[in-house]
Order: structure tokens, then sequence, then C-alpha cells
């Protein structure tokens, strides 16, 4: 935790700046660069900021579930994503797609289970790299 | 708490008692329905693709085998689950004993019901897993805790050798799906891998249903609360190897390597376990033995093969299921009511709980083989099939005369001998127990009679469709009670007389027996301790050679395997000497950008190694990340540019952190320094020599065309990589978060831990 106020005033406005960038990326990611590794990734780098800027203690209150827990509930996503492709009758983790609103032209909006997925890849990374920066912060 | 007969069973345990008998009892009413196909000769295949390109499928296949075992899991099942509300129903970790007895039926029901070997595998493993957690349940016991470590790590190897079998077999049939596979026996006992096949799932059945010499877990095993043993170490799981081998019978058997090696070991167990069984005091463990004596003689006749013999094997199946389940819930309500399992101090307790003795008699008769219970039918058949052999038919019926004669003991020990004769003054307050408790053995003792008195039943719906599965092919299966008097039946008659008087002499032959114990040079259970000390002992010693602990020496080793690994693949394969470069023409094409990037990238490297500040070094490596990262965006892949760029962030805050806390750099580093620049020099520059080499060739261009191609179309996605990540290679993606995760609370765990241990510390100062 560091006591600048520069740098305390510049976090409020770069993490929630970065944290909605992570979730751009991770919407843009089926056809434009991005993902859920990479939205992870920067939302993860927010909440670190965060921690340098404010502490260990004030990140863990204002992510407000355990960021192991988070992991965990990416992967249990990500799984159920793979594995509704059997209820479909299709061999486990076929992507299944659903257009919304879709005509002749225009195909809609696309929900599918890969989305479904990605964001699981998106809350493990996420998740997982909190778990380890906020441990470490506090440990060594 | 005196519960009269007529009331009706109370469950205990809540939602978790409902669930436990109602899913059992559900399943068993759903398999009923396929009775009249199986029994047409039929065989229904259900199943849906799970990784169709690594040809894994969960498919189903019910054929008379299959389900036999089917519904005694299920049947059984509904029945152990109903008593344990009663036994185990106050027990504060109640449901999580309901959550392993169902995991662990999921897991059975699964494994006989498979139609691919992968899947059977999956299941095999979930029984062996599930066993571990049930036998270790009372896992404040030491006891408990190394019977159920034993359990698994027997057993589990078993598996690990049964894998290997799988795949093989897969691979020489080229096909996992049992269906295919078991038509095809005269190709797979041609093949030159038959008889590492044979061997690797004689491992694993052997291991898993307890065959000499890896039977002394199963009475190990007797740790788990009583219906545990009831249901898992006599009726179903213990029986899973048996199962294999019944399954397996028509790829695997009938050659001279499967047969010796059935009867031997089959027959050996039969004899060894039924003379142990007579030595033990404890009625639970008298029980224990004869399971191996009974897993013993069905390896014994599912090796000797011919029709009779089967047929023999799988009647004897169903009627060891139904008075063995029954005979461990009557001994777990005894010891409830009394709180003692020890035969000398058990006696007449028939007038106290005549209920339960109702129950332990009929299934003791049948387990003696006393007419008209299907137990006589059985024993019949096997003396019967052990007769008509042509090879080895004096082994055979030998062990199986000498087995059937113990256990007739065996059934005077656990049943006669409790409640019979005078009840001791210590035991007078002794009343029948809770109706849920004795349901379960007197249903099963009532099926022993009832297929006893009217066999067609067992025949029609079970032996016969059962017998046709194994066998491979349709055969006669007639079960009678009596018809004439044929050597068989003297044999039966004979068996009587010996068993009675060997009742009589019990107490003698127990003395007898434990002193044979006790001068045979053989221990099996410290000759396990020993090699368990002798793995342990290994794993220390390599650790302490290979793990240092020095993150430094980690590095260096695996940089040096590396850089060694390539030299001799270059010296080996001779893959200097094609490369044709021209380096003059390479560099005219280089833009000054490139040429910008490249001396970035040499700067930071060559900081890093001189610097003496840790915080510089980091900042330099930082440097070096950015340069690759500029390389990627000028070779157009943005994704790769992006994480990596996000990754030197990460690690750079994650090194600023830890470094806090390190020491800086001395100077007994920096005399080390040059010779580690050197090594990362030549695994640098051995690293541009392969990859030089690999342009040299034609770049293989099908994966990255085809997924050029049907990205769009069929995953509707532009991004290629993202795309390959999410959808095609799905499957990777998942195992790689999986490890991340691990990863991160493996480190998680280990930071906390060295918290806990300075917390300590500090208390201690």
């Amino acid at each position: 935790m560091m006591n600048s106020v520069i740098l305390n005033a510049a976090t409020r406005l770069l993490v929630s700046l970065l944290i909605l960038f992570s979730v751009y990326m991770l919407l843009r990611g089926h056809n434009l660069p991005g993902g859920g590794f990479i939205g992870g990734l920067t939302g993860a780098t927010g909440f670190v900021l965060y921690a340098i800027a404010h502490g260990t203690e004030a990140t863990r209150a204002a992510l407000r579930a355990e960021p192991q827990s988070i992991a965990m509930v990416g992967l249990g996503i990500a799984l159920a994503a793979g594995v509704s492709a059997a209820i479909f009758g299709d061999a486990f983790f076929t992507g299944q797609w659903l257009f919304l609103g879709a005509t002749e032209d225009d195909k809609g909006l696309p929900i599918s289970s890969v989305l479904v997925f990605d964001i699981g890849v998106y809350l493990v990374v996420f998740g997982s790299i909190l778990t380890l920066v906020l441990a470490l912060e506090e440990e060594v | 708490m005196a519960t009269t007969a007529g009331e009706v069973p109370r469950v205990y345990g809540g939602a978790a008692g409902w669930i436990s008998v109602l899913i059992p009892a559900a399943i068993f009413a759903w398999l009923t329905q396929f009775l009249a196909p199986v029994a047409a000769g039929e065989t229904v295949l259900i199943g849906v693709d799970w990784v169709p390109s690594m040809e894994v499928r969960l498919s189903f296949l019910i054929d008379g085998l299959s389900l036999t075992f089917a519904l005694l899991i299920s049947g059984i099942g509904a029945l152990v689950t109903l008593y344990s509300t009663q036994y185990l129903g106050r027990h504060p970790e109640y449901p999580r004993f309901v959550l392993f007895l169902l995991l662990f039926m999921a897991g059975m029901l699964g494994l006989v019901l498979a139609d691919n070997l992968i899947a059977l595998f999956v299941f095999w493993e979930i029984t062996t897993i599930s066993s571990y957690l049930l036998i270790g349940f009372d896992s404040d016991s030491a006891k408990s805790r190394r019977s159920a470590l034993q359990a698994l790590l027997l057993t589990a190897t078993g598996g690990l050798a049964l894998l290997a079998g799988m795949i093989l077999l897969g691979t020489v049939a080229g096909s996992f799906e049992l269906s295919v596979i078991l038509g095809m026996g005269d190709e797979i006992r041609a093949d030159p891998l038959y008889l590492p096949i044979l061997i690797l799932f004689l491992a694993g059945a052997f291991t898993k249903s307890a065959q000499f010499p890896f039977h002394f877990w199963l009475p190990n095993a007797m740790a788990a609360p009583t219906p545990v043993s009831a249901y898992l170490h006599s009726a179903t799981m213990v029986k899973a190897g048996v199962f294999l081998l019944a399954r397996m019978n028509p790829a695997l058997g009938g050659t001279e390597p499967w047969f010796w090696a059935l009867v031997i070991a089959g027959g050996f167990t039969t004899v060894f376990a039924s003379l142990l069984a007579v030595r033990q005091t404890d009625i639970k463990q008298v029980l224990a033995y004869t399971t191996l004596m009974a897993l013993g003689a069905l390896t014994l006749f599912i090796g000797a093969g011919t029709s009779d013999a089967i047929k023999a094997a799988m009647i004897f199946l169903v009627v060891h299921s139904l008075y063995k389940a029954a005979l461990f819930l009557m001994i777990g309500l005894v010891d409830h009511e009394t709180g003692t399992r020890e035969v000398e101090e058990l006696r007449g307790l028939a007038r106290k709980m005549p209920v339960t003795f109702l129950a332990g008699a009929l299934a003791a008769i049948s387990m003696a083989g006393i007419p008209p219970l299907i137990g006589f039918i059985g024993k019949e058949f096997l003396y019967k099939a052990g007769l008509a052999l042509d090879t080895g038919q004096l082994w055979v019926t030998g062990t199986i005369f000498a087995a059937s004669v113990l256990m007739f003991v065996a059934a005077g020990i656990s049943v006669a001998r409790p409640f019979l004769g005078r009840l001791p003054d210590r035991l007078s307050a002794t009343h029948e127990g809770p109706a849920a408790m004795w349901i379960g053995p007197l249903t099963l003792g009532a099926l022993g009679l009832l297929f006893g008195l009217s066999s067609g039943l067992a025949e029609t719906w079970l032996v016969a469709p059962a017998t046709w599965a194994v066998y491979g092919a349709e055969t006669k299966v007639d079960l009678y009670l009596f018809r004439e008097v044929n050597a068989a039946f003297l044999l039966s008659l004979a068996t009587f007389a010996a068993g009675l008087v060997l009742y009589l002499a019990h107490r003698r032959l127990r003395a007898v027996m434990a002193r044979a114990i006790e001068i045979s040079p053989i221990r099996f259970d410290p000759a396990w301790d020993r090699v368990l000390d002798g793995l342990k002992a290994l794993a220390a010693w390599q650790t302490g050679i290979l793990q240092s602990g020095v993150l430094q020496r980690y590095m260096v080793t695996i940089l040096g395997t590396l850089a060694v690994g390539l030299l001799a693949t270059f010296w080996a394969k001779d893959v200097l000497s094609p490369i044709d470069l021209d380096l003059a023409g390479e560099l005219d094409t280089l833009q000054f950008t490139q040429f910008a990037i490249v001396g970035f990238i040499c700067a930071g490297a060559l900081l890093a190694a001189c610097t003496s500040s840790r915080m510089t070094a980091v900042a330099a490596l930082g440097v070096v990340g950015v340069g690759v990262a500029l390389i990627f965006i000028m070779f157009s892949a943005p994704d790769v540019a992006i994480t990596q760029l996000l990754v030197e962030t990460l690690t750079i805050v994650l090194v600023a952190v830890a470094m806090l806390k390190l020491p800086t750099l001395g100077l007994r580093t920096e005399a080390r320094r040059p010779w580690h620049a050197a090594l990362a020099v030549a695994v640098g520059g051995l690293v541009t020599l392969v990859l030089i080499a690999v342009l040299q060739g034609d770049i293989d261009r099908r994966l990255t065309d085809y997924f050029e191609a049907a990205s769009w179309p069929e995953a509707y996605g532009r991004n290629i990589v993202n795309v390959i990540l999410v959808d095609f290679r799905a499957l990777d993606t998942f195992g790689e978060i999986a490890v991340v995760v691990i990863a991160a609370l493996a480190a998680f765990a280990l930071l906390r831990g060295t918290r806990g241990r300075r917390a300590a510390e500090g208390e201690g100062e």
C-alpha cells in the first residue's frame, strides 16, 4: 500500500475504466483481438492497481467474493458450458448457438455456449491472478 | 426404541435419508423394464457421443450380465441405505455418508452398464475412490485411515494396469466399444499383444476382487461401517473384478494362460480364505473371509470357462450377493443391539431378536448350501460343473468341496452360535432392532428361499441371460432343486457330514488354524508396510537430489537440460548441414523499426545481466518482454501481443511485491553471473538455430488453412485465435484453466501455510 495522493485519485478512475475495458475485451473477443484470457488479465490488473493504492483489505472488500471462489465458479461455468452441449445431443464442448431476432439479412444477437465458456475463462484468470497477488501482498 | 414387528419403519436422517433410499429404489424399478427383453436374449444399447474425436462415448450396454449386476446393486443398495438410516442416521456426518454411498452406487452402476472401455475405467476409478472415502469414514481412527489407504493404493494400482490393458485392447480391436470388442474374440486372442493385455486386465481384476496375493486389503477394509461392508465389500464393489473377468470372457477367455491364471489364483484364494475364515472370532471378519472365498470361487469357475462352469458361477454370484449382504446386515444389527460381534460372547439371542434370527437363519442356510434354499442349487451346480471338467477336474472339485465344508462351518459360527443356546445374563436386556434394519436382511433371506423353491424365477430372469452374456452364446440353463441322486448330490451329503463334524469341533479347528498362522513365515500386512516404507524412502531420497529449493539451481538444471537435449538432437539428426542461410539478403529485407526493436531487446537483456539492483533487473526484463510484444504486433498477432504485455505488467507487480523481502544481490551471486549469462546465450542461440532450421523446410499450413476457412462458417467467429481457444480446442482450454486454478490454489495454500507456521513460531517465542 502506497500513500500517494496522485495514485489514489488516479486509481479510482483507472480501476473502473480497466474493468469496463476488460468486459469490452471479453465480449469482442470472438471477432476482434480480445477474449476471456485477455479480459481476465485486464480486469485483474485493475484490482492489482487498487491493491497497490488502497491495500489488500480494501481490495477484498471491493471484490465482495473471495478471489479463489471466483476462480472456482469460473471453472464451473466453463464446465457447464461444455457439458450443456450433451443436453442438446451434441458431443461434449460443441458450441451451441442462439441468434436472437435473426432475420434474412441480419443474424441478430448471437448468444452462445462459447461465450459462456469464455466468461468462465475470464473468471478463472481474474480470480487466479488476484488469489496470487493478494496472498503475496498479504504474506510477504 | 423398542420397535415391534408390523410397525412402519421410520426413516431417520431427514432429507438425506429419504433421498438415499428413494434413488436406488427408483433405479431398481426403472431397470425392471429391461428384464423382459433381456430374458428374450436381446441386448439394449444406449449412448451419447462424448469426445468423438478420441472415440470416447458415454454408452451403456444392457445384457444379462450387466442387468443382473445392476439389479443387485440398486436392489441391495436400497435395502442397505434403508438400514443405514437407522444404523448411522444420528451420526453427525450422515449426509456425507449418503453422498459417498450414492457416489459409489453411481460409479458401480456405470461400471457394470458401460459399453465403452474408457467410460468403464472412469466408473471403475469412481468406485475405488468412493470406497476409499467410505472405508475411511471413521476418519478419527488411524486403523480405518490405514485400511482405506491400503485399499486405495492396491486397487488404484490395479486400475492403472487395467487402463494400460484397455488402451492396448482398444488398439488391437480398433474400437473401445465393448459391444464390438466382445465379438472379436478370435482376432484378439491371436494377436501378439494378447498376453500383455491379459496380464494387465488380470492385475486390475485380481486387485479389485482381492484375489491372492492381493487379498489382504479386504479383511482390513472391514474397518468401514457395517452397511458399507455389506454393500461394497461383499455384494458389489469387490465383485467388480469378477464382473470384469466375466465381461471380458468372450474376448479374452478360453486360452491356456487365462484358464490356468484364473483357476490357480481362484482356487488358491478359495481354500486359503475359507481356512482363515474359521480362524476368526469376530463374526464380521468371518464373513469378510468367506467373501474372499466366494470371490475366489467365482474367479475359478469363470476361468474354467465351460458353459456349465459359467452357469454355476452366475448362480453362485446371485446366491452369494443375497446371503452375504443379509448376513453382514444381520451382524451389524446384532452389534447395534448388543455392542459386540465376538462369537464367544454371543449366545441364545434367538428369543430376544426373533426377526433378526429368522433373517440370519435363512441367509445362513443358503450359505451352508442346505435345501430348499437357492444356496443348495448354487453348490450343486458348482459340483456338477467341477466334475464335468476335462482339465483340472480334481483341483476345481476338490477346492470347492473344501470351501463348501468350511462355508458350512462359517455359517454355523455366524448364526447358530450367537442365536442358539442359553442366553447369558449380560445379554438379557437385548431386544429386537428397529424395522428399518431387519427389513433388508429379511427380504434378502426370503428371496433366497423364494428363488430356491421356484428356481425357474431366477433362471429365466437372471441366471440364463447372464450366462449367455458371459459365455458369448445361448446355452441351455435349467435350474432345479432336486432331480436324481448323482455324484454332485452325494458330494453335497458328504459336505453336510464333514461340515457338521467340523462345526462341532470348530473351537479346536480355530486353535489349530491360529497355530498354523503363527508359525507360517508369510506376513502380508507387515510386508505391505515395508513396501510402503521403502517407497517413501525412495521418494525422500530422490526429492533430496532433485528438489534443492533454490530457484537458480532449478533454472540452471532446466535450461542446461534443454541445451544438452538440443545439442544431442542436432548431432544425431544432422540438422545443421542442410541449412542454407543468406544472412546479407535477410538483413536487407529488415526495416529500421525492426532493427530498433531488436536493439531494444538486446539492451534490456544486457542490462539485466549486468545490474546489481534487483529492481533494475526486473525492469530490464520488462523491457525485453515489451520488445517481444512489439514483434508480435509487427507480425500481426495482436492477441498474443496483448496477452504478453499484460503478463509482463503483472509479473513485474508480483516480483516487485516479493522483492521487498529479498536480500540485495551479494558478491557470491556476482561470481556466478557470467556463467548464468553464458548459459542464457547458449540456450538462446540454440533455440534460434532450431527456428532457422524449421524455416528451411516447408511449413505445413493445413491446420492454419482449415481454421481460417472454418472459423466463420462453423464457429461464427472472425478472431481465429479466440475461436480456437473457446470452440475448436475448448477441451484443451478447459484443461488449461483447470491447471491455472489448481496452481493458484496451491500457491495460496503455500503462502497461507507459511503464515500459519510463522504465527505458531511467534507464539512459541
